[in-house]
């Protein structure tokens, strides 16, 4: 029943877009930027030409339908040409498309010029998240999506759907407000494509290549959005959240990224004990690892992704392990890890590879391990 | 009946497998395009199953994707193109006035590759069900590297199987200009020829130019993923983005190989049922002509976001726009013919009217989509996905149903049942509305295509979709029963079957004699 009433709710909004169902979005976000808004006010107009356009045909074949039928007697008139309407539907929609072609061109220049900006933010899709580095500061993180669970038929039912499902990370962009960001767009392995509907940005991110893209927002807030180029097996489950900041919000943030950074420094040189690496290695498997092996350890063997439970290398040699996962394997979906997390997160995952899921081998192995193995 | 001791039939399974005859090869034709119509919908199904609520509920990710990838080629590959060709093999010689196809061997070659092609792409996904690795699963486009270096094993087969589709392909097309150009009655003029011959010896143009630069796409893809080359990989000094150049290069031409044929079916039908001779005859052939030249030169507007510089987004996008003109040309001839004629609505006539529509509604969304800065929000979402499914299933698809009801008749002798052909109409016309217009909306709120779970705000769109899906999907039960019903049996048909109908496959009896023309008409 409430589905019923749900429904009627969406076509009330079909015929008058209440603000009361707000929730059902139907058109484009006009967006928070310049060149957003330049795109949605030129989609509604072609839209309109669109719709009165229809009007007229499908009005003009209503009528024939309704009056000229065999039915009511209609008899066939015999014109089967005419030059001058044909010129003339011709010429006139040349017309309506240079009226379209002007104002896109106008945003389509806005939009591509990515001079002048005031910062720069270098993106990198990986299957399947995304890693950020600030090129005017020393910041760099990945940023995956929170509920990796949700990515398995097995354990979805345990992630929460509520209004953010899927639309949540664990590291959010930060920029500040007002500033002409640039954004610079890569990729380690397929294509992605990162896009921000409110922004108007969605650009590839293709392996040897650097494609840029810009905003600038006036409103701090939080925006979100998706990959949108098919990048494999999550390709569903690789969002992104941009988190605008007043640019003294933004200035604290740089700073706590940076104190951060130096007391991860130190863990790395420290002796951590079994349940700390477990603990943390759990995390950082959940985070990283799960999406192939998954939360069981058992992998996908039919798609390519091998079992870790009673798997030969995360039972076998633990330098051959160290190895596998800081190098990855080449022609599989196995990543280098070594260049995306940093050593207690490796010694941490390593060890929880190690002695979960009753692989119990009792190996524990320590940041310095990873330092030299590297 | 004097014609029938003529019939030297082959009996048994030797009529089919060494078929030289064009209405046998193009009912075969026609036979695996319907059964690939009811595989590819069932993947269509299951992927709306799964999309029917937010969380995964049916299928992995996984699966989800190979599901999506093998929805795509088989309908593209299977069903749309298998039945122009079919249509073309039944029609081409019974309007032109000829006794069969130029080339009949070859015929018969370029349909049995078909079933082979998809055999070998459907073992793919009958061992990825048993366990045995993966079936193709990077989307019909198959883009690199996601298709090349990171691509399952099975990708082998499918490159084959590609590379056969295209051999068949071409041959059917060379066939068709080799029928059209040679094989024509004393009298038919190109400028006399019917509308739908027209369309089909330009979709055959296009065939030849465009589905050997799809197999050198796939070659390319072959020799990177096995003997070390590395065109699409940029680790190795390749270009992901040549990929893309190439396959679209392919890709839009063909997207009008999937519509033009449409178009003349269209253009047979409407004047039969107004009564009324074609609207602006010439203009339609210009207007068909001008399309697929303009195909050549706009693929790249499937790749806005891929970081072109600004002025080929510009070019790509005026040359876009232009499509409207000649596109808008042929709905205007179509409404032109309907006005003041005598109208009478059986179910070839509704299909064309209900074409008309939703055709044009697809040719609005495609309008758009070539607006470039719009098209930055509208890339790769369900918006896209909606757009192609009302040119393809309300556009091609549906003419190629009506193209059935309209000459069954001609082919089996026997009238389909026309109260239940009515049924099958009103169903698949409104289901298909259910299914693919909420698209639109959630497409435009940013909903992603290929994706096997979304956020929870598109949830009431996507039931729409869903329910509309299922509708669609068993409506389509119907049309295999009204055929075979026809087939079996009916109110005979009369020569000209339709009290408006012109041409020369009407001059013919119902149904039409093995050999078509043994000796050929004259047109005045």
């Amino acid at each position: 029943m409430s589905a019923i009433i749900r429904y009627a709710g969406c076509l009330c909004l079909m015929l008058a877009s209440s603000p009361l169902f707000a929730a059902y979005q139907l058109d484009m976000s006009p967006g928070v930027t310049s060149f957003s808004q330049g795109a949605y006010e030129i989609h509604q107009y072609v839209m309109w030409i669109c719709v009165a356009i229809g009007v007229v045909v499908f009005g003009a074949m209503a009528y024939s339908i309704i009056f000229h039928r065999k039915s009511k007697g209609a008899v066939a008139a015999k014109f089967d040409d005419n030059v001058t309407v044909e010129i003339l539907w011709t010429i006139i929609p040349i017309f309506i498309l240079v009226s379209m072609a002007i104002p896109a061109t106008n945003v389509l220049l806005e939009m591509e010029d990515t001079s002048k900006s005031d910062m720069s933010i270098k993106v990198t899709g990986y299957q399947w998240k995304w890693h950020y580095e600030y090129l005017d500061e020393d910041i760099s993180f990945f940023s995956n999506i929170s509920t990796p669970e949700a990515a398995s038929l097995a354990t979805n039912a345990s992630v929460p759907k509520d209004e953010n499902y899927l639309m949540e990370v664990d590291n959010r962009v930060v920029i500040p407000a007002n500033k002409k960001v640039r954004f610079l767009f890569t990729s380690n392995d397929v294509i992605h494509a990162w896009w921000i509907p409110a922004f108007g940005v969605k650009k590839d991110a293709l392996p040897g290549f650097i494609n840029e893209a810009w905003a600038r927002v006036a409103e701090p807030g939080v925006y979100r959005g998706k990959c949108a180029e098919l990048c494999g097996m999550n390709h569903g489950f690789m969002p992104i959240v941009v988190e605008v900041k007043s640019e003294a919000d933004y200035a604290a943030w740089v700073g706590e990224q940076k104190a951060a950074k130096s007391a991860l420094a130190a863990s790395a040189t420290k002796t951590w004990t079994m349940a700390e690496l477990m603990k943390h290695g759990e995390k950082v498997y959940t985070t990283n690892c799960v999406a192939c092996h998954q939360v069981s350890g058992e992998g996908i063997p039919a798609a390519g992704f091998p079992a870790l439970k009673g798997g030969a290398i995360a039972t076998g040699d633990a330098a051959k392990h160290i190895d596998i996962v800081l190098k990855g394997s080449p022609g599989t979906a196995m990543q280098a890890f070594g260049a995306q997390l940093n050593d207690a997160d490796l010694a941490a995952l390593i060890t929880y590879e190690r002695n979960a899921w009753g692989n119990n081998t009792g190996d524990t192995v320590q940041p310095s391990d990873i330092k030299s193995a590297r | 009946m004097s014609d029938a001791h003529h019939d030297h039939k082959p009996t048994g399974i030797g009529r089919w497998l060494f078929s030289t005859n064009h209405k046998d090869i193009g009912t075969m034709y026609l036979w695996f395009s319907l059964t690939m119509l009811f595989v590819g919908g069932t993947m269509a199904l299951i992927i709306r199953a799964e999309l029917f609520q937010p969380g995964l509920q049916i299928v992995e990710p996984e699966f989800f994707n190979q599901m999506t990838t093998l929805h795509g080629l088989i309908m593209v590959f299977g069903v749309i193109m298998p039945a122009f060709v079919g249509l073309a093999n039944w029609q081409v010689p019974m309007m032109i006035g000829a006794p069969d196809m130029a080339l009949p061997r070859m015929n018969n070659w370029s349909f049995w590759l078909l079933p082979t092609a998809f055999s070998m792409l459907v073992a793919s996904l009958i061992m990825s069900i048993m366990g045995m690795g993966s079936a193709p699963n990077f989307g019909w486009t198959f883009y690199a590297p996601l298709s090349t270096t990171f691509a399952p094993a099975s990708t082998d087969y499918f490159i084959f199987s590609v590379h056969l589709l295209g051999i068949s392909s071409v041959m059917g097309a060379l066939n068709i200009i080799a029928t059209i150009m040679n094989m024509r009655a004393p009298g038919m003029t190109y400028m006399k020829m019917p509308i739908f011959v027209w369309t089909w010896f330009i979709t055959a143009y296009l065939l030849i130019a465009v589905m050997p630069v799809l197999a050198a796409a796939v070659t390319m893809m072959l020799t990177d993923r096995n003997f070390g080359t590395s065109f699409f990989s940029a680790a190795g000094g390749g270009d992901p983005l040549l990929f893309q150049h190439v396959f679209w290069f392919f890709g839009h031409p063909e997207v009008y190989i999937m519509i033009l044929p449409a178009f003349g079916v269209v253009s047979q039908i409407i004047p039969t049922f107004a009564r009324k001779k074609l609207f602006g005859y010439t203009s339609m052939v210009y207007a068909t002509a001008s399309i697929a030249f303009l195909s050549f030169i706009v693929w790249a507007h499937h790749m806005v976001t891929t970081g072109m510089p600004v002025a080929a987004e510009l070019f790509f996008m005026y040359a876009t726009m232009l499509i409207a003109i000649p596109t808008g040309v042929k709905v205007f001839n179509w409404v032109s013919t309907m006005w003041r004629g005598s109208l009478t609505f059986e179910t070839p006539m509704l299909f064309a009217i209900a074409f008309v529509v939703l055709f044009t509604i697809g040719g609005f969304t495609g309008l758009m989509l070539a607006i470039a800065p719009a098209d930055f929000q509208y890339q790769d979402t369900y918006f896209v996905v909606a757009h192609f499914h009302y040119v393809l299933v309300t556009g091609s698809l549906f003419t190629i149903m009506a193209a059935v009801y309209y000459w069954i008749p001609k082919w089996t002798g026997n009238m389909y049942d026309e109260k239940l052909g009515k049924v099958h109409f009103w169903l698949t016309c409104i289901s298909a509305n259910v299914l693919f217009f909420p698209m639109h909306f959630v497409g435009l709120a940013g909903m992603p295509r290929r994706i096997p779970d979304y956020s929870i705000q598109f949830t009431e769109f996507n039931q729409m979709a869903s329910i509309g899906a299922f509708v669609f999907g068993f409506s389509q039960l119907l049309f295999l029963y009204i055929v075979i019903k026809a087939i079996k049996g009916g109110n005979k048909a009369t020569t000209e079957v339709w009290e408006g109908a012109e041409g020369l496959e009407f001059t013919l009896p119902s149904p039409a004699p093995f050999h078509s023309f043994t000796t050929p008409p004259q047109v005045k």
